[in-house]
């Protein structure tokens, strides 16, 4: 992200003395009392408009018409260099996959090999004749051959096809249909009845989702230009519509720096160059927004959520593998749990001494050594065999894992947590909303003034998705002072949430209203702030590269 | 008017019946317009003299928009060729009857085709994953897709 600016008022919110922090730029360091009355007048902003902070990406949505006029900015440039028309410049380019420099290579290279491999022309034939052509003759089916001369002798397997020949009406070598006057061609002069066409291209472009449509007869190369699709699909306009659709998809599947919006019947693009190369991922978390709605949020750089801020992608990816493995569990019962070595029974000891009489078959052993507990002597509650070699290891590495294991389950648990409220929070909203509204009817209050629970909880929900995200984070950064300071912004914010989240709970009479909403208020400003902090520091931290992790993340070294 | 199908079909079993089937293909049955039969044998010096194999072709009504579904018979009577390019449960690898299918093909061009497939072959022997495909093979051939290998086999 070279073209990050620092906003005016950037969180500066690391009291360390690392000379980096000296040299950066001094923001107005907002601390908690900074609610001036300015952003408290902008009811919940929190701060200035217009500019992009350190934790947004920018990015630019694109309809479907902004697609195709930059797909014809490239047309228009390869046409003017080439000195063809835009139909051909464009199946050349779709040919190269829309890379512009090494089109312009190969083409300069040898221009008509490119032109026969993109389906423009035919071999022998080196100038492209207009693309769409009525004709009636050239009925024979051709060979299978890879080098053909123009029209091929009509082959053995043409034999049953061409049993008329010229001077008879035309009879479409695919349906059989001689009522049919109405036919089409490419340029290389294999013609079928419209209707066949159409059926043809229908069937590509609907069930096989093809933008590049070869002509119909067996062997032939020669690509449908896009004049000749339209043409021949006639009336179906929406056939058409999803053909361009197609078009635009495969010009933003090669365009590193397009992504197509994943939702569904979304026709929106979104660019963003910033996040296109692998490496830029591993110091920012692109969570872009598409044009046609703001619900339509999304990651540039992966699919795991549409906003896993502020952990980048390869650490979200890492954690939500490490969620999934249950070999976790695995380690669960090994690090708490033992055999009776006579039954087999799986043992959690939850407490008490060494001296361990097994439920099931009353077997005694001690705990330590797991030898039969007779042997044990006077010794009663401490194994002789305690600090021997062999003991020690065990015990050791079942701590070692112990260890790993509450510290996975300590984020865990919080992880989930957030996830969770997360999700009964807006099921609380749901519950109150009716109730808001029926105040509405009974109160003096108007909608507008029974929103702030609306905002409240939506800004609970945005937090504590922040939150769980910095759980898997912390898990992987590496312990230390940079550490520290992230988990104390995270303690604020969380504090901030669990704060509104119980102002949120509190039941809602009509006179507490006016008192309600004070308080709802501004602790939703606080808790946005708070939010903006965490999400702002992280963001410079991974600009910084202030952050170092405890494991190998991908693009991270 | 009669789908495209059933009106190709139409005329293409009646090109058969007034011209006749190529030497070595013989129509088996060809009752309705979704499953016909013919039988294959290579002629002249081959690695397959005297074996008979019989093709099933499945039509669904886009053809011939869409290709048919081919496959050699495998049951009691007939078997699947040897050849590197057909597996043992009778599915073909061609290129021709997927990506490079064309509406101009016909039922009998297909057969030439795969009878000179046969013909052409130098070894006896089954595609190298031809367990693995054959363990987890669809049904139908065409929700195969078959990556097409470029020889001459």
């Amino acid at each position: 992200m070279s073209d990050f600016e620092y906003s005016d008022e950037e969180a500066d919110y690391f009291y360390d003395d690392e000379e980096e922090m000296d040299t950066q730029e001094d923001g107005s360091a907002p601390s908690d009392d900074d609610m001036d009355m300015e952003t408290f007048n902008d009811d919940f902003r929190v701060t200035g408009k217009g500019k992009r902070k350190s934790y947004e990406v920018e990015c630019e949505p694109l309809s479907k018409s902004d697609v195709e006029k930059l797909m014809q900015q490239d047309v228009d440039h390869i046409s003017g260099i080439f000195g063809v028309d835009d139909t051909t410049a464009s199946l050349l380019l779709r040919f190269m996959d829309w890379n512009k420099e090494k089109l312009i290579e190969k083409y300069m290279d040898n221009a008509s090999a490119i032109s026969i491999s993109a389906g423009i022309s035919q071999p022998s034939i080196p100038s492209l004749p207009p693309p769409i052509r009525a004709s009636s003759l050239s009925r024979g089916v051709e060979k299978p051959a890879t080098r053909r001369s123009v029209r091929s002798a009509p082959s053995v397997s043409a034999k049953l096809l061409t049993k008329t020949k010229s001077l008879e009406p035309f009879v479409c070598p695919i349906c059989f249909d001689d009522t049919q006057s109405d036919t089409m061609s490419l340029s290389c002069d294999h013609a079928f009845c419209t209707s066949c066409w159409n059926a043809y291209i229908t069937s590509k472009i609907r069930e096989e989702g093809e933008h590049w449509i070869r002509c119909m007869a067996e062997g032939c190369s020669l690509v449908a230009p896009d004049p000749f699709v339209k043409s021949a699909l006639g009336t179906d306009t929406a056939t058409w519509e999803r053909f361009q659709e197609l078009l635009v998809r495969h010009f933003v599947s090669h365009n590193r720096n397009l992504k197509y919006c994943p939702y569904p019947e979304c026709t929106y693009t979104v660019s963003c160059p910033s996040a296109a190369s692998k490496s830029s991922l591993a110091s920012m978390v692109p969570t872009v927004t598409c044009g046609a709605s703001p619900d339509h949020q999304f990651c540039f750089g992966c699919a795991i959520e549409s906003d896993h801020r502020p952990v980048i992608c390869a650490v979200a990816s890492m954690w939500l593998r490490k969620c999934r493995d249950d070999s976790e569990t695995a380690n669960w019962i090994k690090s708490n749990t033992k055999e009776c070595n006579k039954c087999q029974s799986t043992i959690e000891k939850n407490g008490g001494c060494n001296h361990m009489t097994c439920k099931k078959c009353k077997h005694e052993f001690c705990w330590v050594c797991m030898g039969p507990w007779s042997e044990h002597g006077t010794a009663w509650y401490s194994c002789n065999r305690y600090d021997e070699k062999a003991s020690q290891d065990a015990r050791d590495s079942q701590s070692k894992s112990r260890a790993s294991l509450e510290r996975y389950l300590h984020y865990y648990n919080r992880w989930a947590n957030h996830e969770q409220s997360a999700k009964l929070s807006m099921e609380l909203h749901a519950k109150t909303e009716k109730k808001m509204e029926e105040m509405q009817i009974t109160s003096a209050l108007t909608w507008i003034e029974v929103q702030f629970m609306k905002k409240a909880v939506d800004e609970v929900f945005k937090c504590r998705m922040t939150l769980k995200w910095t759980y898997a984070m912390a898990y992987y950064l590496e312990k230390g002072n940079e550490k520290e300071l992230f988990e104390d912004n995270q303690r604020d914010l969380e504090k901030a949430v669990e704060d509104l989240s119980e102002l949120l709970e509190q039941p809602i009479e009509a006179d507490n209203i006016p008192t309600l909403r004070q308080k709802v208020t501004d602790k939703t400003v606080y808790v946005q702030k708070r939010n903006e902090i965490m999400l702002e520091d992280t963001a410079n931290g991974f600009l910084e590269g202030r952050w170092t992790w405890n494991g190998t993340v991908e693009g991270f070294d | 008017m009669a789908s495209i199908s059933a009106r190709r079909l139409r005329k293409e079993l009646s090109e058969i019946h007034v011209e006749g089937c190529p030497v070595g293909i013989n129509l088996l049955s060809a009752d309705n317009f979704e499953q016909w039969l013919l039988s294959l044998e290579v002629m002249g010096e081959s690695q397959y003299p005297g074996e008979v194999f019989a093709l099933k072709f499945r039509f669904d009504p886009n053809y011939p928009i869409s290709s048919p579904a081919v496959q050699f018979v495998v049951d009691g009577k007939y078997t699947s060729p040897v050849h590197p390019h057909v597996y043992s449960n009778g599915h073909i690898c061609a290129s021709i009857l997927g990506n490079e299918w064309s509406p101009v093909l016909s039922v009998i061009g297909i057969c030439v085709t795969l009878q000179s497939m046969l013909a052409s072959c130098k070894k006896k022997e089954r595609p190298q994953d031809n367990d693995r495909y054959v363990l987890h093979a669809p049904d139908n051939p065409k929700k195969t897709r078959f990556h097409y290998d470029v020889d001459t086999v």
